[in-house]
């Protein structure tokens, strides 16, 4: 996916898996092939259709409280979103993230400075967002992980090593 | 104590189990790979797990026998995309020699604690995020998605970053109608919903409480962010289960905060929409019309929950205006229900009953709710259209406070004072 003209949808505290997914539009619930059109279908009803691969998610705190559903995430990554900022993230949302290969920040200031709508370019190698003359610099995730992602997720890094990253056998 | 124990001295309960798994000791914010001693997995997720452990795990299953698919999200199936999946995870489960726990038998927390597959200082994975419940029996239970239950059933094992511990303190003796639920909801009040993110919750004070009542706190620990919700073991409640010897409260154990609650103080509460710490006194609420009452989930679905509901509804009935649905956690507790004239009372009261299992609690059938319509429900979760439409209202309560809105079809007090075991 291009870097640049990635939109900025911005959301609030306390986004939960029902706001991201509602349980009555799970996969199990509508079939494999569309559940992800229903993505925000509560809250923002227009983002699923509107939303382009790439496009940054930005939330406040505790982003993905709630279930441990991940196709809710996993209905983000359909829609090919590039990444999740968000000044904190719920733990077991969190995992699933990450184990789907979708790009998480945690940062207390930039989603304060990013705004709804905004047209940037990001750089995923580096967590560099650029808005016009603006730049903000985003913390990459911590190394156990980096470990994981080198590999694309903690599956694909599981599969090929046998054991999990960081994980010893003295 | 076991020679070949790591050492333990000033840990956590969590920190312990996770030392204990890995053979190694550990602390917050370590690493720890463990094993699993039970991997649970949801009729929802079913098709996720068996496809990651097909198409990218090799189909290796380590211990058919530390695996449970548990059949009760929609159950029975209400549409056929919904009996596919069901099909799918019981066939794959009969074939593959995992424990099956089909339509009707219950929820799954609640089946697995029946079954004695959720025990003192065990590690147990769900596909559900209140798999928090199992820490009323003291033992290591989380919520993960598809991917990672997926791979604790082919490796056996699951790694976890060693979470910090938040104590509670439960201090005194509840007054009056102060249900768990009640305790439940002020700790969630006052830690708020990211206050545990990421640590573990250890209730201290609890240990004289039912197993039921254990599992409602245990349960809610997730609702305030938490990994995993321990209560001290110890005690007659514990005396059906065999407790280790180093599973106890290490006097100098390091919590990273601790809060203090005091039981005498508190009422009964509702959480209001829409978030599960928006937590008030009955009272502030009281008179609010409501359509539907739903007692039933893996938070208040049990024997001792319906009791409580047939004291107040004995000889009585539900308010017209409103629609009383109960759902029993499980297939042992409507057994029992209905062995001991708890069901005869309270279909006499007009009570609609569902099969065992999650029912309404995430909107998906029996009992979603319309826009404009108020719900008052003994689940978990009250977000914004979780029952169904995103314009009707949830409030959670306890069942004492769920029985008598349904008798006045308005919130409402219990009129006099319960017996709770």
């Amino acid at each position: 996916m291009p870097d640049q003209n990635r939109r900025i949808w911005k959301f609030g505290d306390g986004i939960n898996t029902d706001d991201i997914l509602p349980g009555k539009y799970a996969p199990f619930m509508v079939g494999e092939e569309k559940f992800q059109s229903y993505a925000f279908a509560h809250l923002r009803p227009e983002f699923a259709a509107q939303v382009k691969p790439g496009d940054l998610l930005v939330g406040g705190r505790n982003w993905g409280l709630g279930s441990s559903r991940e196709y809710a995430p996993k209905a983000l990554k359909k829609l090919q979103i590039g990444g999740i900022i968000a000044k904190s993230f719920a733990r077991i949302h969190y995992r699933n993230l990450l184990n789907l290969g979708i790009p998480v920040f945690e940062s207390e200031d930039v989603p304060e400075l990013l705004n709804e709508g905004d047209n940037v370019t990001f750089d995923l190698g580096t967590g560099v967002i650029i808005r016009g003359a603006e730049q903000f610099q985003l913390r990459p995730a911590p190394e156990f992980l980096q470990e994981a992602l080198k590999e694309g997720s903690i599956l694909a890094y599981y599969k090929k090593y046998q054991r999990f990253p960081g994980e010893s056998y003295d | 104590m076991n020679a070949k124990l790591p050492d333990l001295r000033g840990l956590t309960l969590s920190e312990r189990i996770l030392s204990v798994k890995s053979g190694k000791r550990v602390e917050a914010g370590d690493l720890a790979v463990v094993p699993v001693d039970q991997a649970m997995v949801v009729d929802s997720i079913a098709p996720d797990v068996i496809r990651i452990i097909e198409e990218d795990l090799g189909g290796v299953i380590q211990r058919p026998e530390c695996v449970s698919f548990v059949i009760d999200h929609v159950s029975p199936a209400s549409n056929i995309e919904v009996a596919k999946a069901q099909k799918e995870a019981r066939e794959y489960a009969r074939a593959r020699g995992i424990n099956l726990f089909d339509v009707g038998r219950g929820i799954c927390h609640q089946v697995l604690m029946e079954e004695g597959l959720a025990r003192p200082g065990w590690v147990i994975l769900g596909s559900d995020s209140h798999s928090t419940t199992y820490g009323a029996v003291c033992a290591f239970g989380t919520g993960m998605g598809a991917t990672d239950i997926a791979l604790a059933a082919a490796s056996g094992k699951t790694w976890l970053k060693v979470p910090e511990t938040l104590r509670v303190n439960l201090h005194g003796e509840r007054q009056g109608n102060v249900a768990a639920k009640d305790i439940a909801l002020e700790i969630i009040r006052r830690i708020t919903a990211d206050g545990a993110t990421y640590a573990a919750l250890e209730y201290h004070g609890a240990e004289t409480f039912t197993k039921s009542e254990r599992m409602t706190i245990a349960n809610l620990a997730v609702e305030a962010g938490a990994k995993v919700g321990l209560v001290v073991p110890g005690g007659e409640n514990f005396s059906e289960y065999d407790v280790p010897d180093w599973l106890f409260a290490d006097k100098d154990a390091n919590y990273s905060k601790q809060v203090d609650i005091d039981l005498n103080s508190l009422k009964p509460v509702v959480a209001a929409p829409f978030e599960v710490d928006n937590v008030f006194p009955v009272e502030s609420y009281q008179g609010t019309k409501v359509d539907q009452v739903f007692i039933g989930t893996c938070t208040n679905g049990r024997l001792d929950d319906l009791h409580i509901a047939a004291d107040i509804l004995k000889g009585r009935r539900v308010a017209e205006t409103t629609r009383l649905l109960i759902i029993p956690a499980s297939s042992q507790v409507l057994e029992a229900a209905v062995a001991d004239g708890t069901f005869a009372t309270l279909l006499a009261a007009g009570a609609i009953f569902g099969t065992p299992g999650c029912g309404p609690c995430m909107g998906r059938h029996m009992g979603v709710l319309a826009p404009g319509e108020v719900c008052v429900s003994t689940s978990n979760r009250n977000f914004i259209g979780r029952m169904g439409s995103p314009d009707a209202k949830i409030f959670l309560a306890s069942p004492a406070v769920a029985a008598a809105t349904a008798l006045a079809g308005e919130i409402a007090l219990p009129e006099s004072e319960l017996v709770y075991a």
